[in-house]
């Protein structure tokens, strides 16, 4: 049993159909529980106070941003070099996911830093090497967007993906060396102290929620478009309308 | 090597000949650095401070705006094919394409910036760091440019498409160059360490850009 044994489409489907409702129950499930026990079950920081509430959507939101990314290089890079199809759908799929975490992790950093440091926006190191993610994110969705040929548009996506990923460190480098350059660093380095666990739960619970609601999305998004092509491909064949479903 | 060679020579005597467009970045640079200063003001103190991180930002925007026809006059007439079908290795005649594009825009923009630096009321002593991340930094723009040109060939809105995917990408090489450009005006110690990342991201872009850029061309011309 290898990877490849996904590449019948046929096969992913018997795989994910019944998996399909069971994730997406798991993630309301898991996200319910750590959103219950962040705002209100959980102690108020002594310095931030009520605002760390904040940390448990933001949090978990930054490190699926960075790990769809990685998932979404990953993907690209299978799709790119073994040619693997589902891979490709899997690539496409994950980036418009990863952009809304991006987004989330952007906009609610944004509503922290209005009380907490006076501002909606800061040119943190960490501020703007999300938001360069961000636009990594767009540019790679905006190559499907302008491409028709699919094919030809997941192997150039797929390279754009790739060649961002590789650029990621060192994008995360010189914007670090900038900030520290501009502006003392001191300002926004107030971490608090130590997290303590009654804090740690509710974000380790939503990160597990974001996880599986990444899974439950993914697959929802992957079976989507494998039924699109498979409607294209019949609606193709000569003479028999299939359906009136507008054609992708 | 020869035939790399070749194809600079040829992109860039194309670009200086009439129509050929190497003075237009010119012009577009001179004309971006009136728009900041129309936008900023008059005052000449205030310029004085930005006229370094400006002239770094358009410069990169004036790279921007020529990328997108990196590859298209050659997809155009056909010669991209004739490289393609010819070249041992396409990746080298990307690099000797970017090569040229560097030559043929943005050599002419870092020889153009001391007189629009002068506009823009830069200090005496920030010419020479400036004009030392120019000549070290834009080559970055032109090799990691290759890539979005590359993929955004043939497309109908290629040079916005080149625009949105190269952005992020230069952004290391903006911070660095303006850092050390920067740096260099006050003596201050981070222009040496400046100046050599900017030259390291400027080798890594000349490594990243062809691979890239050979994979995405050929690509467009099988399909």
């Amino acid at each position: 049993m290898s990877v490849f044994d996904f590449a019948n489409p046929e096969r992913f489907e018997r795989l994910a159909r019944p998996i399909a409702v069971p994730t997406g129950a798991l993630a309301a499930v898991l996200i319910g529980a750590g959103l219950y026990y962040g705002l209100f079950n959980s102690p108020p920081d002594y310095k931030q106070g009520e605002t760390v509430r904040i940390m448990y959507v933001h949090v978990p939101a930054a490190w699926m941003a960075l790990a769809c990314y990685t998932a979404l290089a990953a993907a690209s890079a299978v799709g790119f070099i073994w040619k693997h199809p589902l891979a490709d759908v899997a690539a496409r799929a994950t980036a418009p996911i990863g952009a809304v975490f991006t987004a989330v992790a952007i906009v609610t950093g944004s509503l922290w830093g209005r009380p907490m440091w006076g501002t909606w926006w800061a040119w943190d190191a960490r501020l703007t090497s999300v938001l360069i993610l961000f636009f990594l994110y767009l540019g790679y969705m905006a190559v499907w967007a302008a491409i028709e040929d699919k094919a030809r548009a997941a192997r150039l996506a797929a390279i754009v993906a790739i060649a961002g990923f590789i650029n990621v460190p060192i994008i995360k480098f010189s914007v670090d060396w900038w900030n520290s350059l501009h502006q003392p660093a001191s300002v926004f380095r107030a971490d608090g102290p130590t997290i303590d666990g009654s804090m740690l739960a509710p974000l380790l619970l939503m990160a597990l929620g974001y996880t599986v609601l990444f899974i439950a999305l993914l697959l929802a998004s992957m079976r989507n478009e494998i039924a699109a092509r498979r409607l294209m491909r019949l609606e193709g064949a000569p003479g028999r309308p299939v359906s009136t479903v507008r054609k992708e | 090597m020869r035939a790399q060679l070749a194809v600079i020579g040829r992109d860039v005597s194309l670009a200086f000949r009439s129509g050929g467009g190497a003075l237009h970045s010119v012009i577009f640079f001179a004309l971006a650095a009136l728009v900041f200063a129309l936008a900023i003001g008059p005052d000449l103190a205030l310029l004085s401070g930005l006229a370094a991180p400006i002239l770094w930002a358009i410069a990169l925007l004036s790279a921007l705006v020529s990328l997108d026809r990196l590859f298209q006059a050659d997809f155009e007439d056909g010669s991209l094919d004739t490289i393609v079908e010819t070249a041992d290795f396409l990746e080298l005649s990307v690099l000797a394409k970017s090569v040229a594009h560097w030559l043929s825009a943005g050599l002419p923009v870092v020889l153009a910036a001391p007189a629009v630096a002068l506009l823009l009321n830069l200090p005496a002593e920030g010419y020479a760091p400036l004009l030392l991340s120019l000549l070290v930094g834009t080559p970055a723009l032109s090799f990691l440019g290759a890539i979005g040109a590359a993929v955004a060939l043939g497309l109908r809105r290629a040079s916005i498409l080149v625009a949105i995917l190269s952005g992020p990408l230069f952004a290391p090489a903006l911070i660095f160059g303006v850092g050390a450009a920067r740096a260099g005006a006050v003596d201050s110690p981070q222009f040496l360490p400046a100046i050599l990342l900017l030259g390291a991201i400027t080798l890594f872009g000349a490594l990243l850009g062809p691979i890239a850029g050979a994979a995405a061309i050929r690509l467009n011309m099988t399909a």
